[in-house]
């Protein structure tokens, strides 16, 4: 099994594709940190606005922390864009390429491949997510210092600048399972067709679409949000709220984790049956 | 060659929706065959192959390689089988040595770089080893096809149409690799072409198949060894000639105004008969050309098939 995860993670990473998501991050971050830094005051006054008559703000408030933050609430939004280039490409690619012939022809089962091909895609999430965490956490604490996290969701919370690394992390570590979610899904559309491109775009649309009704303010909807899979993706944000609520997140976790297990064994039961025509 | 079965298909069915695609198959292969799989384009011919490759599965029937199941042991068959299933395709993005390198991992061994040289030396691409696959033209990939098919050292090989986009000198060389491989490796040989002249040449023994069912099956030697065969007489007056011959127990397969010829099914022994009755009735022949080879036989199977 590692020599087949091996390989599956030496394919990705001899695709020019496969860095797309790496340029992206890099490039989006360090605009975003450059825009930030050229207009740190403003921003620290936007987001002390009201406050700034009864308070007096001291210390170093536009600090890394607070970048970082501010990258993850911009950018996590379209990881999943990146994401599926690569996850949408791990099947389909094989069949447009006609490769398939060929290693199913060897002595591996399609069970196995399917799991090589999962974990793959897996620790290909994580390395990018770690890029991302490199990027957005250690570049702009390096850049920006250290100091209070002070954050404005719906009420102003400030984070003591020792409480703030274990938040980072652990929303980091939940961004992995939702993007492991993300990429899921794009295996499995990808799975089952010939085509890198309809998987890429059949998992954005159903993000999308999902977005979308969880924002339609109508009871109906407002009642199905639960059951969205993209409802849970964000819940990285929870870690960031005081006190934190461990049992949303813990069911969020749990609701994550058994749509990547379905997904994955729902492609390893259509894959096993499916005739190689490519 | 001895009468150990290596591929034994029993009823094989493959049906698309309303299409049969192969229709209750049945075919014999032996140790030591080249074994001929010939038919016309939409014949069965890929879809039997992907069946005996686990690519596919059949409807009904059964599959046996070396004595065993294929549905139960599909992992230790395949480890013994080395195939090309139509175009053989590569990472395009990697080199022709770390495709083969892949390619023998993903086979369960260790193949040593010497190993792997020597395969694309044998199919004359070793100065090419570095190169990117997607610099390949389509007879440098048919080569490479037959080094990853080979490149475990299996007992069975299984070649869809190995010399498509060859050119002669590349067909000619794919063709002394396979009697190369039966002769001197022992190794058995399943080799699907419509390149029937092909077959002709190297194939011990052969099944003809269309519209997915078994036509004919037997030594190449014992189906083209028929008392009958086609003969072509290119005469100088062929109305004459015509009005003579029917007035005999000679049938005209077909005839050409424009070239003067008239072609008949007879046996050997009859060609002589029949030039001394057409000059003694005063017709000039002028040349006598006798027809047997598979392309003729296959035409007259195939047909025979169609309707």
């Amino acid at each position: 099994m590692i020599t087949l995860i091996s390989i599956e993670l030496q394919k990705i990473f001899r695709k020019w594709r496969s860095y797309i998501g790496f340029i992206a991050i890099g490039l989006m971050t360090a605009i975003v940190q450059f825009a930030l830094y050229i207009s740190k005051d403003n921003y620290i006054k936007f987001a002390t606005r009201g406050l700034q008559d009864n308070f007096e703000f001291v210390g170093n408030l536009f600090n890394g922390y607070l970048v970082a933050y501010f990258i993850l609430q911009a950018l996590f939004i379209h990881i999943p864009f990146l994401i599926v280039l690569v996850g949408g490409d791990l099947f389909a690619g094989e069949a447009t390429a006609g490769t398939y012939r060929m290693i199913l022809t060897r002595p591996i089962s399609r069970f196995k491949l399917v799991t090589a091909k999962f974990l793959a895609g897996f620790v290909y999430t994580n390395i990018l997510l770690l890029w991302l965490m490199f990027v957005s956490f250690g570049a702009s604490v390096l850049l920006f210092g250290t100091g209070e996290l002070i954050i404005a969701r719906g009420n102003i919370l400030i984070f003591a600048s020792n409480d703030v690394l274990w938040r980072f992390t652990a929303a980091y570590a939940f961004a992995v399972l939702s993007m492991t979610t993300v990429i899921s899904l794009s295996i499995f559309f990808s799975s089952m067709v010939e085509n890198a491109v309809g998987p890429i775009i059949a998992t954005m649309a159903v993000i999308i679409v999902f977005l979308i009704i969880s924002a339609i303010p109508v009871d109906l909807l407002i009642s199905l949000r639960p059951y969205f899979f993209t409802t849970h993706l964000v819940q990285w944000n929870e870690f960031f709220g005081d006190p934190v609520d461990a049992k949303e997140i813990v069911n969020s976790g749990l609701i994550l984790f058994a749509h990547i297990a379905g997904l994955y064994l729902l492609t390893a039961y259509l894959f096993i049956k499916k005739d190689i025509m490519s | 060659m001895n009468s150990e079965q290596i591929i034994e298909v029993r009823g094989l069915t493959k049906k698309f929706k309303n299409i049969t695609a192969v229709d209750n198959l049945n075919l014999n292969v032996l140790r030591g065959d080249v074994f001929g799989f010939l038919g016309p384009n939409g014949a069965g011919k890929s879809t039997t192959i992907r069946m005996l490759l686990s690519l596919i599965k059949p409807n009904s029937g059964s599959i046996k390689i070396f004595g065993l199941p294929l549905e139960k042991n599909r992992n230790e068959i395949l480890q013994k089988i080395g195939a090309i299933v139509e175009t053989p395709d590569f990472y395009k993005y990697l080199s022709a040595y770390k495709n083969l390198e892949i390619l023998s991992r993903l086979s369960g061994i260790e193949v040593s770089r010497n190993k792997i040289m020597k395969m694309l030396e044998l199919v004359g691409l070793e100065k090419r080893y570095k190169s990117k696959v997607k610099t390949f033209s389509h007879g440098m990939k048919q080569r490479l096809g037959i080094a990853q098919a080979l490149l475990h050292d299996p007992e069975l090989i299984i070649l869809d149409e190995p010399t498509t986009g060859l050119d002669p000198q590349g067909m000619k060389e794919i063709r002394d690799l396979i009697l190369y491989l039966s002769k001197e490796e022992n190794k058995t040989v399943f080799l699907s072409s419509h390149i029937l002249r092909e077959v002709e040449l190297i194939a011990t023994r052969m099944i003809i198949i269309n519209r997915g069912a078994a036509q004919v099956e037997g030594t190449v030697e014992g189906l083209l060894n028929t008392d009958i065969m086609s003969v072509t007489f290119e005469v100088d007056q062929i109305d004459k000639a015509i009005q003579i011959i029917n007035g005999t127990n000679w049938k005209i397969f077909y005839k050409s105004h424009a070239k003067n010829q008239i072609n008949l099914e007879m046996t050997k022994d009859e060609i002589a008969g029949l030039n001394k009755y057409l000059i003694e009735k005063g017709i000039m022949v002028n040349s006598i050309v006798p027809v047997r080879s598979l392309e003729d036989f296959f035409l007259k199977i195939t047909e025979a098939g169609e309707k």
